[in-house]
């Protein structure tokens, strides 16, 4: 194992919690620092629920495989370790905290950041609000709001990205962030996730998409194919545009092929 | 910037407060209860005749009338009230000025954080420790306009036609059972009077604490708002831990005329082992405007309602309340609207949050008489469940009468979830910080009511609350 990777993902099982259902049938994926990776694939085939175990859902038990984060191993951490050690998770159905203003929520997670005794300056982290809000083109207002409390698809999604701003991350994995935004705020979002590496040319980017119209703000290093929990294909920018073009139709077709050999082999 | 994001970390915990100074009272009545005791309550006040008979009338009433069985459990009480002190006078004399103080009470005063809410300039403060007012100031200003800001004993004693005059008019001693005992043998409280007319601009605060072991408490408060007149009581109380049953039994009568305003807020955090059974009424008459803002922590049981009785044209009423019950704990509140007049509309706003084995109801009343024309009213109850072994029901009771009346209930039950924690922890917080968030959270919308201090220390005592409670 290199410690050159950031994030080394092996031979990863994982299946859903208190159910017989496996999902994840043995990922392998490297990623280096500053390197953006992106996974696409169709409905099912498991992306999103890659994003949620490496950040650590109880909804999902690993069942057998390895993941490196930061050169230690993350799979006997809780969700909040990951977090500070560097990881972040962009929801793709982020989740409703009534009565939590954006502001007090992300005061909470840098306090959440520092030792006891010491304590966030309230001044500082306004300033901060505030800078990386305009970065997202954000309404200061914004962050009086309760978070995602009757936020609209696209709110949730930019309420996502400026966490991600606020905390800033050593990677960021982009749970399909691009769905349920029209144009505008897909290339605001974009900007931002530009800057933010720009400001930190090391930050790596795990990117779940189903469509290519992403791809063309945010510029993937690596682009993997998953299909029914496995990644059946990597290479540069050209496979994204290989599937834009072509669908997943001949994966599918591969997979179900290579389940009926497994099939005859056992038999 | 919202008051619960503001300073964390005053050292407001629970165990800070569980202090309790070397008692120092002077005299004290038997254990227990009986004509004697109420007498000696009496003659030690140098009571007129009418109240001496008032309290021995309530007595019977008191005795005569049978435990309820509804309600919080109440089974063990009738034998801790037979170890009660119901009279303890700390000290033989008011006290008029800070340094009068003696050291052991002002130093309790002071953990309390008195003298620094007096910088604050948070208006007159009265004290009131164990069963009488020690201390007690009041702005100068509102001296010269008529406002009245006494105990209750100097109520009495000062102004008798003004007190005599709507004393138990509220509620009266055959009210229930606990107001019958309260009114036999009452001691300490508030009494104020604001006349016609005036606003005032900062609070009314009152603080107070039961100090002594095995000590019941019988604050007796009565608030006059005159006509037009504006003004805003606080009360918050917290009590040392102590090992054996305590028990608290209020009764606060307010009276609102024409046009007046008047909110009542209150933050109590009783000890664990606190019977904390309290009558509260306002009486509301045309066009004006009462408010209580009630949070419940602590305590064994808490039964309490207030309530708003809008007798007037146009009365308006509004109860807000927060429950917080944990292990062992049953906090049985929630709100009383009665509408006797045309164009009344009130509203509850009740939120509770349960924790371990801890049970909070919700018990509400809206009973529109017929005569109440275009009586308006609506009751919001939402219960936060933190661990699967907490409890939290809803009695609702509405009797209408009146043929034109529009009267809303809303109830919703929710429970701290996975996802929501996941969320949250995503972001680096501990489970324990996740869930403080979400209660406070859930809370806030009457919490932002709270003037900063108490929101700040509800908030406190929130994170406290959530330390252990994972798993």
């Amino acid at each position: 194992m290199s410690d050159t990777h950031i994030l080394t993902i092996t031979d990863l099982h994982a299946k859903v919690t208190d159910e017989d259902l496996e999902i994840l049938k043995g990922v392998d994926i490297e990623i280096r620092p500053g390197e953006i990776h992106t996974i696409m694939g169709p409905n099912g085939s498991g992306k999103s629920t890659l994003a949620k175990v490496l950040a650590g859902h109880p909804e999902y038990e690993v069942t057998s495989g390895d993941v490196v984060f930061e050169g230690q191993p993350l799979l006997g951490l809780e969700p909040n370790e990951r977090a500070l050690a560097g990881m972040f998770l962009a929801f793709q159905y982020p989740t409703e905290i009534p009565g939590v203003s954006i502001a007090n929520f992300l005061r909470t997670a840098l306090q959440a950041r520092l030792g006891d005794g010491e304590e966030v300056d309230l001044f500082d982290f306004q300033d901060e609000l505030l800078d990386r809000m305009k970065l997202l083109d954000m309404d200061p207002t914004f962050a009086e709001r309760p978070v995602n409390d009757g936020f609209s698809g696209g709110e949730k999604k930019r309420n996502e990205i400026l966490q991600m701003a606020v905390l800033r991350p050593s990677l960021a994995l982009m749970d399909e962030t691009d769905s349920g935004l029209d144009i505008d705020a897909l290339q605001i979002v974009a900007h931002g996730v530009n800057t933010l590496r720009e400001e930190n040319p090391k930050m790596a980017i795990l990117l779940i998409t189903h469509y290519q119209r992403l791809l063309n703000y945010i510029q993937p290093d690596v682009v993997h194919v998953m299909v029914a929990g496995r990644i059946v294909r990597s290479g540069g920018p050209e496979v994204a545009i290989a599937l834009e073009e072509q669908g997943y139709a001949d994966w599918k077709v591969q997979e179900e092929e290579e389940e009926e050999q497994e099939e005859v082999v056992t038999a | 910037m919202p008051q619960n994001e503001l300073v964390e970390g005053l050292g407001l915990d629970e165990y800070q407060y569980g202090f309790s100074d070397d008692e120092a009272h002077v005299y004290r009545t038997k254990p227990g209860l009986s004509e004697e005791v109420v007498r000696q309550i009496s003659k030690h006040k140098e009571e007129p005749e009418w109240m001496l008979e008032f309290r021995l009338k309530a007595l019977k009433i008191y005795e005569s009338k049978p435990m309820p069985t509804w309600g919080g459990d109440l089974s063990h009480l009738e034998a801790t009230l037979d170890e009660i002190y119901f009279y303890v006078k700390p000290q033989d004399q008011m006290e008029r000025s800070w340094d009068d103080v003696p050291d052991n009470i002002k130093n309790t005063f002071e953990r309390l954080g008195i003298p620094e809410a007096e910088q604050k300039l948070l208006a007159g403060v009265g004290a009131q420790y164990e069963s009488e007012m020690v201390y007690h100031s009041l702005k100068e200003e509102w001296a010269s306009q008529g406002v009245i800001f006494d105990s209750i004993e100097d109520g009495l004693k000062n102004h008798p036609d003004l007190f005599r005059e709507h004393f138990a008019t509220v509620i009266p001693a055959a009210d229930n059972k606990f107001a019958a005992l309260n009114s036999a043998v009452w001691s300490g409280g508030s009494f104020v009077y604001i006349p016609k007319g005036v606003e005032l601009k900062t609070p009314l605060q009152a603080y107070f604490r039961v100090n002594q072991e095995r000590m019941g408490q019988f604050e007796r408060t009565l608030i006059i708002m005159d006509e037009g007149a504006q003004a805003h009581y606080i009360e918050g109380c917290t009590a040392p831990v102590y090992s054996t049953d305590s028990f608290h039994s209020g009764v606060i009568e307010i009276i609102l005329k024409k046009d007046s305003r008047f909110r009542y807020t209150t933050i109590q955090n009783w000890s664990n082992n606190m019977y904390n059974l309290v009558t509260q009424r306002a009486v509301v008459n045309e066009n004006a405007t009462m408010e209580w803002l009630d949070g419940n922590l602590g305590s064994k049981l808490t039964m309490k309602y207030p309530s708003c009785y809008l007798v007037g044209e146009g009365a308006h009423g509004d109860i807000m309340s927060i429950a917080y019950a944990s292990d062992g704990q049953h906090q049985d509140t929630g709100g009383k609207v009665v509408h006797v007049a045309p164009n009344t509309t009130s509203s509850i706003t009740s939120k509770s949050v349960s924790k371990g084995h801890g049970r909070s109801s919700y018990r509400g009343l809206c009973k529109v008489y017929d005569g109440a024309h275009n009586a308006r009213s609506n009751v919001e109850c939402d219960a936060l469940l933190i661990n699967s072994t907490s409890r939290t029901d809803t009695y609702p009771y509405i009797e209408i009468e009146g043929k034109q009346a529009t009267v809303g209930h809303e109830a919703t039950v929710s429970k701290i979830g996975d996802t929501q924690l996941f969320y949250l922890m995503s972001r680096g917080l501990t489970k324990e910080e996740a869930m403080a968030l979400i209660v406070r959270g859930f809370i806030e919308p009457i919490a932002k009511e709270l003037p900063l201090e108490y929101a700040v220390e509800l908030n406190r005592l929130i994170e406290l609350e959530m330390e252990g409670s994972v798993g």
